[in-house]
């Protein structure tokens, strides 16, 4: 990094006013709800689209993963044992404090990604949009994808949708906030809880989401957030046993791989989709992977 | 109130001054508070103590062409172009001013309705946000309530809600007409529109755009203006089945979509396998919430002879605790009837009931001196030939009769013109199936009693009218396609 370009860094320009020196924040990991460093101490430099150094990112460690995984499976009884209309509500304040967080996001996005002023705008608009379009969907997955069985028998034959537990996303490295909260948010509307692999260039929008989801009533280890080397982190995040689910949407060449790892504990898996636009209607494309259906049998008489 | 010598209550009023009432209301129409075309108006008073609350407007055939014709401006002009992630976001919006605001709307509940604050506080309220936050959910994602089919709205819903739940009610009507895409006029009852009026300020707070919520006041004649409106797509009532028939009647020859939620005698089975101090929980709660105003009332209680002494016992003792008086007291379990008119009603239907030779028990309350009360009341020994065992009452009154045999128990559960509500109370699971399969009902509630949720489809068979309210059949009632 030349040292030039350190100190064309916008985001902490001095205060025209006071002259007086901008506080850097650290950037940490966000894991079982707290804001630890990575258990390696390590960090990794990260800079905007056009080279400028903006950040150290904590870089995670196999360590981070497991704990990451440990606290999202303490988190995922009280997570999904909650009411569907319940998890709406959380879903829909964290789009409540992105709103009021958009110009931080905006410029974040902007300096990671070289989206003008505008574009960047409406893509915070739509990462918001997002977390509102799947607070709407909680209560209604089940009366989509659930089924009462006309079985031949006196019997009453339910089928119900439940979420599959704990799931890895490794997030698009491109696109890191729509496409964070795109993969994100779906799997929490399903009842599952998450252990996130950010985008490793862009990392920094998704270290502000995790202080917004730290605000916006998400209890504790349901996201967990590990900034780093996908290549480190992906495959011991794949290959860990507890996990239920892993979307593999930002693992590049690394799909395969990930794909075969996981497919010892037959963990479910949503490969990536081929230009997939984060700015269309997902539908429950992105739900569907991640839910069990469950049949419940029962005679019927006096 | 037989005050018990071991367990008393000091009083725990709720403040009445977080709720503030304007000395009268106009009619919301097209955004705005406008005044009606007519000199009329209508008191509507606190039934826990007679004394008027507000003076409300009278709307005229005038005044209702005006709505709806703001409702249709707004249905084409914006309300159905939008795109439909937008208008659900307006719902959210709503859902959450709701809740913001829900201390001062229970309170405002309580007063114009008479029901106690703890139940408008823990039922009414919470139930008409939520009811807002999920159909907000909805708007952008119909074409999965319509398998196979492109959904688009019908236009504009002329809408008449009753008085026992005015709020929630309002928000049963508005909720799923504005998330599929309509528009609408609601007619709120004439002796509880201060809610609604109410919701009309959360509208104007919320931004919605002027004219997709329209709110006009009046008694029967400005109903039927509504209900009969040349330019209605859809019309949807909740009230009883008399006026339920006539609307059918009057819209019979015209293809104007038509939901009804009416009466209802709803019968609660308890068979002797039940958990019978849980059975008598539901019982007590089944016909007695919301002074029995209550469509879905559990208002027939059958209960299996060989337990039939038991459960009577256990009931009238657990009636004997209830605490009946001052609506905004926290303690209260029963409130004020809505209206006189209403307590008359009661009176004669209980009167007729205790002529055709029920045993009629009161519990050992002592009632207010003003306003319209009516104590808990018991009447055993009924036979389905008996009027209490048919007609509604809408009171604090239950209806006890016995059977022997689960099939006996269906048939007099069938034994009604109404299908709306039923429960059952039994240990044994299959037979609790065995016996909901059987019961022409809309909703059973299994070893539990007028549960509600923005996700459950509510509604009736039979005389209890046609359609469904919540949940995505729900939806069903305001799309085409």
């Amino acid at each position: 990094m030349a040292e030039r370009s350190r100190k064309q860094s916008t985001s902490e320009s001095p205060d025209p006013i006071a002259e007086r020196l901008a506080v850097r924040r650290t950037h940490k990991l966000y894991l079982g709800g707290a804001f630890p460093r990575s258990e390696s101490n390590r960090s990794y430099a990260v800079t905007s689209s056009t080279g400028v150094h903006l950040a150290n990112a904590a870089r995670a460690s196999r360590k981070d993963v497991r704990d990451a995984v440990s606290s999202a499976r303490a988190a995922w009884p009280g997570w999904s044992g909650r009411s569907a209309h319940n998890r709406g509500q959380i879903l829909y304040r964290v789009a409540e404090l992105l709103e009021g967080r958009r110009a931080q996001f905006a410029e974040e996005l902007t300096q990671a990604t070289g989206l003008g002023r505008t574009r960047a705008g409406q893509r915070v608009s739509a990462s918001i949009d997002r977390w509102v379009y799947y607070a709407g969907w909680t209560d209604k997955i089940a009366q989509v994808l659930g089924s009462t069985n006309p079985v031949s028998g006196p019997f009453g034959n339910v089928s119900r949708p439940e979420s599959c537990g704990v799931v890895g996303v490794i997030a698009p490295q491109q696109d890191p906030l729509l496409g964070l909260v795109s993969v994100l948010a779906p799997v929490l509307a399903a009842g599952n809880t998450a252990v996130v692999l950010a985008s490793e260039p862009a990392p920094i929008p998704a270290v502000s989401l995790s202080e917004v989801l730290a605000t916006a009533d998400v209890p504790a280890g349901v996201v967990n957030i590990l900034t780093g080397h996908t290549s480190e982190l992906a495959p011991p995040l794949a290959s860990h046993e507890e996990l239920d689910g892993l979307d593999l949407c930002g693992a590049g060449t690394q799909t395969a791989d990930l794909a075969t790892a996981a497919a010892t504990t037959l963990t479910r898996i949503l490969h990536p989709i081929a230009g997939e636009d984060f700015t269309a209607d997902p539908g429950l494309s992105r739900i569907r992977p991640f839910m069990e259906t469950k049949t419940v049998w029962q005679p019927l008489g006096t | 109130m037989a005050e018990d010598p071991i367990l008393s209550y000091a009083p725990a009023p709720e403040d009445r001054s977080v709720a503030s009432v304007a000395p009268s209301y106009g009619l919301f129409v097209d955004g705005e508070f406008v005044a009606p075309e007519g000199e009329d108006h209508i008191t509507t008073v606190n039934p826990a103590d007679a004394e008027p609350l507000s003076t409300i407007a009278v709307a005229t055939r005038a005044d209702v062409d005006r709505a709806m014709a703001a409702a249709r401006r707004a249905s084409t002009g914006v309300w159905s172009t939008m795109p439909a992630a937008e208008r659900g976001k307006y719902l959210f919006r709503i859902a959450r001013v709701v809740q913001e605001r829900s201390r001062e709307l229970a309170v405002l509940e309580t007063l114009d309705n008479g029901k106690p604050i703890r139940e408008s506080r823990d039922v009414d309220l919470p139930l008409a946000a939520a009811h807002f936050f999920y159909h907000a959910g909805w708007a952008d994602k119909l074409h999965f309530a319509t398998p196979g089919g492109s959904p688009h709205p019908l236009g504009v819903a002329a809408q008449v809600i009753p008085w026992n739940f005015p709020l929630l009610m309002l928000a049963w009507k508005i909720a799923p007409a504005l998330a599929t895409g309509n528009t609408v006029v609601l007619k709120p009852a004439e002796t509880t529109p201060l809610t609604a009026l109410a919701f009309a300020d959360i509208c104007q707070e919320v931004d919605l755009p002027p004219g997709v919520v329209n709110i006009v006041t009046g008694a029967e004649e400005t109903g039927q203006a509504l209900v009969n409106h040349p330019d209605a797509d859809k019309v949807a009532f909740t009230g009883s089945t008399a006026v339920g028939r006539e609307i059918a009647r009057s819209l019979a020859g015209r293809n104007t979509r038509l939901t009804l939620e009416l009466g209802g005698k709803g019968a609660n089975i308890v068979y002797d396998d039940a958990a019978l101090d849980q059975a008598v929980e539901g019982i007590v709660g089944g016909v007695f919430f919301n002074q029995g105003h209550v469509c879905c009332a559990g208002s027939r209680l059958l209960v299996q002879e060989s337990v039939a002494d038991e459960v009577l016992a256990a009931l009238k003792e657990r009636v004997s605790l209830l605490r009946v008086g001052d609506p905004l007291d926290k303690n209260t379990d029963l409130g004020a009837i809505n209206s006189a008119a209403q307590l008359d009603r009661i009176r004669q239907l209980t009167e007729v009931g205790t002529q055709e030779a029920a045993d009629c028990w009161t519990a050992p309350c002592t009632l207010p001196e003003r306003g319209y009360w009516f104590p808990p009341t018991v009447l055993s020994g009924v036979t389905q030939a008996h009027r209490i065992a048919q007609e509604e009452v809408f009171g604090p009154v239950l209806s006890v009769l016995t059977f022997r045999t689960p099939e006996e128990a269906v048939a007099k559960a069938n034994n009604t013109a109404y299908g709306l509500s039923a429960g059952v109370w039994s240990e044994k699971s299959s037979k609790l199936a065995w016996t909901a399969e059987r019961l022409r009902a809309g909703v059973i509630w299994a070893n539990t009693f007028n549960k509600l949720d923005p996700a459950s489809p509510f509604g009736g068979y039979k005389e209890s009218g046609y359609g469904r309210e919540g949940g995505w059949h729900g939806l069903e009632a305001y799309l085409n396609g």
